[in-house]
């Protein structure tokens, strides 16, 4: 890997816990922007969740927006500057609970924006609380034996959109070593791809680590991600590239 | 050229000739006229219309196209204002310009599609978290639907800060004449060039990069930036506006806002003809609130009457003017009811007897 620092992202030590996915991901987000050559054009949306001060990372134009409603900013801005690239940095309490609905519609509208879904199981900033992808049996602060059936089933997200004819590009990933992180640098390029070719909503999941949410070391944490893609199985769900 | 127009209909002109370039809604009786004419207009104006799956997602949108500079609207009754609760309080924390119109009905709960002033408390005070103020305009005719309407985005801009114009289910579906410039010059036309205006989001091209936020963790950050909010919603006096008749003179002084204010004119003038010593205000702006005219006529013992569509909201600002200085009564109706002249004439006689 390069060590050179991507023009993309500011040269500034960021607060993530160590072992932390959120760290890989804005960097392979960063480099994915570089080599498309495409930093000037970007605005990005920073979510409610460990990722909210991604602007002070991020060397682009960059807003913050409530919890959960990333997907419908992103829309307001895609429909008035077409031309720009507009990208939602969202974690799956913000994407895939609280957002629900603003996910949904924004991807059946096609709209060309790009998601990156950062799926670590569990609410991060505010303690680790059980998240709608939680998979059953995992412990969280609001699922202290384990999360069972009654607590809902792990959501999957690209599961759920793949068929809506507005999707254009959807790939779920994993973060957890330098193989399967080039992969998702890749789809991040693809999905971003599929935006610049106005070819629809994008998508790309990552399975992330949360070594403090989950109460586990960051060597822990690797074999915990291992495991979620029993759940959350890897791989292209659609591309209309 | 002056003809009938719907007060609904009148606002969309308003929109588009105060440039209004991106409009999110989502339908609600009785603002619908709102969204349809809007669907229609923007589309041949080459301007942005979609519509939205939830109010939710309409001010988030709105909040979306303001971060960029654009002028950008949205439009609801009483429960979709509501729910843009939130939306509009990140939008004033991150000081960001937009129209928001509420057609308000009845409430609470999901009340019914009567016109009423139920929300004037929910636009005045805040509404949302957080300690904040919008610009609020009141228009009680068709001619100021439009007027009013054309004129927000300007105030939005001067102050990047959200405006709202409290109107009601009466006006939004009343017929009467208006002068009305339609905007067809400009068919055809797209929305503007995107214009740096020194802290938009267009992309960094040229410049280091901006961000927009409301999160201030930092010492004393967020204390400082309500100062900074609170000064501006101090400056916003500048653009107070009201209009009063006969309260020099007078024993008793009529006010009411909207539909309220059509009511009290029509008894100002009657009670006026029978030689009675009548006076008539209206705020146009509701805040910033004609507050120092109030305190002043309550000094020289004028009487207060305030009329309202609900059972008491702007009366408690009349008596925070009023400071005890003089006396203040009430007449009002809720959940949809229509303060009726004889009423209003009673009541003036009770309080000068
Ligand atoms: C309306 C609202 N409800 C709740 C919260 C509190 N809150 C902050 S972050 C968060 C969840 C974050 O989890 P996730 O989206 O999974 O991101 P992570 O922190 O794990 O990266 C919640 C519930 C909030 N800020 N706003
Ligand atoms: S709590 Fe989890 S997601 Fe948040 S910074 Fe720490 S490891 Fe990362």
């Amino acid at each position: 890997m390069k060590f050179k620092i991507p023009e993309s992202l500011k040269p500034v030590p960021n607060h993530y816990c160590p072992g932390c996915g959120h760290g890989i991901i804005h960097r392979i987000m960063a480099e994915a922007i570089d080599e498309l050559g495409i930093r000037e054009k970007v605005i990005a949306i920073a979510p409610v969740g460990c990722a909210v001060f991604g602007y002070f990372y991020w060397n682009f134009d960059t807003a913050e927006a409530a919890h959960g409603r990333p997907p419908a900013v992103a829309t307001g801005i895609k429909r008035v500057l077409p031309d720009r690239i507009v990208i939602t940095y969202q974690g799956d309490g913000d994407l895939a609970a609280i957002g629900g609905n603003e996910l949904l519609h924004s991807a059946n509208r096609g709209e060309n924006i790009t998601i990156l879904f950062v799926n670590n199981a569990c609410y991060g900033m505010t303690g680790g609380q059980m998240a709608p992808t939680t998979p059953l049996g995992y412990r969280t602060t609001t699922t202290v034996n384990g999360r069972v059936i009654d607590d809902g089933y792990p959501l999957k997200v690209c599961e759920l959109i793949k068929d809506l004819e507005g999707v254009g590009y959807c790939e779920r990933v994993s973060v957890e070593d330098p193989r399967n992180i080039m992969k998702a640098k890749k789809a991040i390029k693809n999905a971003l791809k599929c935006q610049i070719e106005k070819k629809g909503f994008s998508l790309v999941e990552f399975l992330s680590m949360c070594p403090t949410g989950w109460r586990v070391s960051p060597v822990e944490a690797i074999e915990v991600v291992k495991r979620m893609k029993e759940v959350f199985p890897i791989g292209v769900f659609k591309s209309k590239l | 050229m002056r003809r009938l127009w719907k007060g609904n209909y009148a606002l969309v002109e308003g929109a588009i000739a105060g440039g209004c370039e991106a409009y999110f809604g989502y339908p609600i009786t009785p603002q619908n006229e709102v969204t349809e004419y809007m669907s229609v207009r923007m589309r041949e104006l080459g301007r942005v219309f979609l519509q939205a799956e939830s109010e939710l997602a309409a001010i988030n949108m709105v909040f979306g196209a303001a971060l960029t500079g654009k002028r950008v609207m949205t439009t609801s009754s009483s429960p979709g204002i509501s729910l843009m609760q939130e939306g509009i309080s990140y939008l004033v924390g991150c000081e960001l310009p937009c129209v928001v119109v509420n057609v308000q009905r009845g409430g609470p709960g999901l009340g019914n599609i009567q016109g009423a002033q139920g929300d004037y408390f929910q636009a005045v005070k805040g509404g949302g978290h957080g300690d904040y103020k919008l610009f609020v305009l009141a228009p009680s005719t068709v001619q100021e639907m439009y007027e009013m309407t054309k004129k927000a985005f300007n105030i939005a801009f001067k102050y990047r800060n959200p405006v709202m114009i409290l109107t009601d289910g009466v006006l939004g579906q009343m017929m009467e004449p208006a002068e009305i410039e339609e905007s067809v010059k400009c068919k055809g036309q797209s929305v503007r060039e995107i214009e740096d205006l020194g802290w938009n989001l267009t992309g960094c091209k040229g410049r280091v990069p901006r961000f927009i936020r409301s999160l201030l963790m930092g010492e004393g950050e967020l204390e400082d930036h309500n100062y900074k909010l609170q000064e501006k919603f101090l400056k916003m006096k500048e653009d107070l506006d009201y209009e009063e008749e006969g309260a020099e003179d007078a024993d008793v002084i009529l006010i009411g806002y909207g539909l309220c204010a059509r009511i009290n004119f029509e008894v100002y003038t009657t009670l006026r003809k029978k030689g009675l010593k009548i006076g008539y205000l209206r705020p146009k702006t509701l805040y910033p609130f004609p507050e120092r005219r109030i305190r002043e006529l309550a000094r020289r013992k004028k009487k207060f009457l305030v009329v309202e569509m609900s059972c008491g909201q702007m009366v408690e600002d009349v008596k925070l003017s009023v400071n005890g200085e003089s006396e203040v009564y009430f007449y009002g109706r809720p959940g949809g009811g229509v303060p009726e002249v004889e009423m209003i004439i009673n009541k003036i006689e009770e309080i000068i007897r």
